[in-house]
């Protein structure tokens, strides 16, 4: 038997592999996939403790995030391919017209 | 032992992946050409041990290798099933892909990306031999969507090509439209029988309605028609051929292409039980066999013709499993393997000797400077027009003969047909493109030379197995094939026509076939200027065909135009109304600010000024903290979360 705490260990890292990822790279895509990554960690927590407390409940609401996730992911790229039109880039540092 | 092989066949391949996807920048090509053939042909040597096996004992192998959702009374393994079908499929699938991932080594010699070319390779061997080795239908879905994503990057190879990114995307949109239709029918066989297993779902298959059985059958075929290439949805496999040859071989014409065909003699115990269904898999095989053949008949480039004939063939497998020859359907698919790869393959070898050219009209009398690569694919032309003793004969003879002996007149006179067109279009292929007066330009001319070795040596293997390859279904009806398969594919039915009537048949299609070839001959050899004047007299007709019927053209008027007048719909919905209405708010809210600027200009003004004249030097300083960039936001937001999880833990603490 797996222990909880391992399972909460693997969404640990990584959940903080892809919160670097995301304050860190500079590719936008790689950006979109880090935050991939941190919806597949919260699935890992959730997904353990749905079942260490035998509720079905945690495992539904990872379905959901998956849903979620392609639905973000569709967005998320429809956004890149927009800006990457306006700007010939990926590159978030340039993205900074959002200010003042 | 025998369950341990089982395990062992899809790892290797997955291996080659992770090593060459995951570290194969850090090594050179030598290496990584090596880990993929090699893994390759260890799992065709376990897959030979599991047959023997199979071919001892008799008996199917139900491996269990990972458990993978088990909940209520819901149980799903990844698990395979081994079976006479899947041996024949495996033999196909790591034999086949065996000879050409060695041929691919020469042929990819020097490309950009050749070590990226193999990882995607190898992920469509394990993606295979998982659809072919699965026991159920979500393992064989998971290798149905592996190959169909391979298929897409392998077609999309040379990405920054527009027509190749176009025709992978076509491919890829196409397919979703069949998978559509195949996880309906997953759906309701999972509603029928409370399981995905195919041992208990093919148990009580007996139980279902006629009316569910052919509405299971009709999303199975919906799922098996994409895939397989099949009317109406057959548009993206001649665009295919814009990767390389290698993968036509393997991917459109060997391997994935007729999964549509195995997941049919799959489930025949549930097509059996429709009558409608199987008569429209009949009807689409002979009506698709005989369409893409006519197409065939006019293309000029030489992978177009192979593709169209490609889907031609898989409407011989598909009218076999409509008829209930579901044997004769998998000895077409195996020799169909055999000898299609053949010719691609060989395809290949004579655009890599004319350095890319693909136009059979800039080529001609190639038979002396490329004597191997035109020996082979003379064999698979034989083979493939279905001339005895070679592959293709016995296996086209036998589908056509079950059509004729159990009825279906109408579909064997399609097929019939289909062979001799076929016949004519594969020598018309040989005859421009190896004999009669050179016409390639001056400069490809100089540097014409026979393929290396390494890509000559799968060819010959080829060559020997298009040529005897149909023995193993000899005699008739009788063979060796027929009764390793007879526990899968039922035992047929029982044979009614007498020995003079199956002569007669084969007499017919030979005859057929040589004719194909006599015209062939006339046309191409003898009155050179007889196809341009028959052209010019069915002017509407060449024309037509030469465009393919203009399905391309009607698809993108009836779907994809209409899809693309939506999205400026929704477009100027978006821009008109939803902005609209953001903009209604902010003159609403501007139209507030204008009556605060007179109440604060004229009443407030004078008395708080100091306070804002602070107000704004602080605001100055701060405003610096926006600096426009997400990341910079998203560091904030961090660092606020965790200041917060300080102060809860510390309040916890009090």
């Amino acid at each position: 038997m797996v222990p909880l705490s391992a399972y909460v260990a693997v969404s640990a890292v990584l959940f903080l592999t892809g919160l670097l990822g995301v304050l860190i790279r500079r590719n936008f895509i790689i950006v979109l996939m880090s935050v991939e990554i941190m919806l597949n960690a919260a699935n890992i927590n959730l997904v353990a403790f749905s079942y260490y407390l035998e509720s079905m409940a945690g495992q539904l609401v990872a379905l959901f995030i998956i849903a979620i996730a392609a639905g973000e992911a569709a967005i998320g790229l429809a956004i890149i391919i927009v800006v990457f039109r306006g700007k010939i880039s990926t590159n978030v540092d340039e993205m900074n017209l959002l200010k003042w | 032992m025998t369950d341990l092989l089982i395990k062992l066949i899809p790892v290797f391949p997955l291996l080659a992946v992770l090593l060459n996807g995951l570290a194969g920048k850090r090594y050179s090509h030598e290496i990584a050409h090596r880990l993929a053939w090699g893994s390759v042909g260890l799992s065709f040597l376990c897959t030979l041990g599991v047959f023997v096996d199979v071919v001892q004992s008799g008996t199917a192998h139900e491996v269990v290798a990972y458990q993978w959702i088990f909940g209520g009374d819901l149980t799903i393994n990844l698990a395979y099933l081994v079976d006479p079908l899947t041996c024949i499929m495996l033999l196909v699938v790591t034999g086949v892909g065996f000879l050409i991932h060695i041929y691919s080594v020469g042929y990819m010699h020097g490309e950009a990306g050749f070590t990226r070319f193999f990882t995607y390779m190898n992920l469509f061997m394990v993606s295979m031999l998982l659809l072919v080795m699965g026991n159920n239908y979500l393992v064989l879905f998971i290798g149905w969507e592996g190959v169909g994503l391979c298929s897409y990057l392998l077609i999309g190879y040379y990405y920054d090509k527009v027509s190749a990114a176009k025709a992978a995307s076509k491919a890829f949109v196409v397919n979703r439209i069949g998978d559509a239709g195949f996880l309906l029918a997953i759906f309701l066989i999972f509603i029928n029988f409370k399981t995905l297993d195919y041992t208990k779902v093919f148990a009580q298959v007996g139980q279902l309605s006629p009316g569910m059985a052919t509405a299971i059958a009709l999303c199975l075929l919906v799922g098996a028609v994409g895939k397989s290439a099949q009317l109406p949805l057959y548009t993206w496999l001649p665009d295919a051929m814009e990767g390389p040859t290698p993968v036509s071989a393997l991917i459109h014409a060997a391997t994935m292409v007729t999964a549509g065909v195995y997941m049919i003699v799959r489930n025949h115990a549930i097509f059996d039980l429709s009558p409608t269904a199987m008569t429209i898999v009949g009807g689409i095989g002979g009506l698709t066999a005989l369409f893409a053949a006519t197409i065939g008949l006019v293309q000029t480039d030489i992978k177009r013709v192979l593709a169209y004939s490609t889907v031609s063939q898989l409407g011989y497998m598909f009218l076999g499993c409509g008829i209930g020859a579901y044997t004769a359907a998998v000895f077409h698919l195996m020799t169909h393997a055999f000898f299609k790869a053949l010719l691609f393959l060989s395809a290949g070898s004579v655009i890599h000797a004319l350095s890319g050219e693909q136009d059979i009209r800039k080529m001609g009398g190639l038979s002396s400077k490329i004597p191997w690569t035109y020996r082979v694919f003379l064999i698979g032309t034989i083979a493939i027009a279905g001339i005895p003793p070679l592959a293709g004969f016995w296996s086209k003879d036998e589908i056509l003969a079950h059509a004729f002996t159990h009825g279906h007149y109408l579909l064997y006179g399609m097929a019939a047909i289909g062979a001799l067109l076929t016949s004519f279009y594969m020598f018309r292929l040989t005859y421009l493109t190896f004999y009669g007066t050179s016409r390639l330009d001056h400069h490809t001319a100089e540097h014409v030379h026979e393929s290396p070795m390494v890509m000559v040596g799968p060819l010959m293997a080829l060559g020997v197995l298009s040529i005897f390859g149909g023995l193993l279904g000899f005699p008739p009806e009788h063979g060796w094939l027929h009764g390793f398969l007879a526990p899968v594919a039922g035992a047929g039915a029982e044979h009614t026509a007498s020995a003079d009537l199956v002569l007669t048949l084969m007499m017919v299609a030979t005859g057929l076939a040589l004719l194909g070839w006599g015209v062939a001959h006339y046309f191409y050899s003898v009155d050179l200027s007889a196809p341009d004047r028959l052209a010019a007299k069915f002017q509407a007709a060449y024309q037509t065909l030469l465009d393919k019927y203009y399905v391309d053209e009607l698809y993108d008027r009836l779907f994809v135009e209409p899809t693309k007048k939506l999205g400026e719909l929704l477009d100027w919905f978006d821009r008109t109304v939803i902005d609209g209405l953001v903009r209604g708010v902010a003159q609403m809210a501007e139209m507030g600010a204008a009556g605060s600027t007179w109440m604060e200009k004229y009443v407030i003004y004078s008395g708080l000024n100091v306070i804002g004249y602070g107000n704004h030097r602080i605001a100055r300083q701060w405003r610096q903290l926006q600096s426009g960039m997400v990341q910079h936001y998203a560091a904030i937001l961090v660092a606020g979360l965790f200041l917060l999880a300080v102060i809860i833990q510390l309040i916890m603490q009090l």
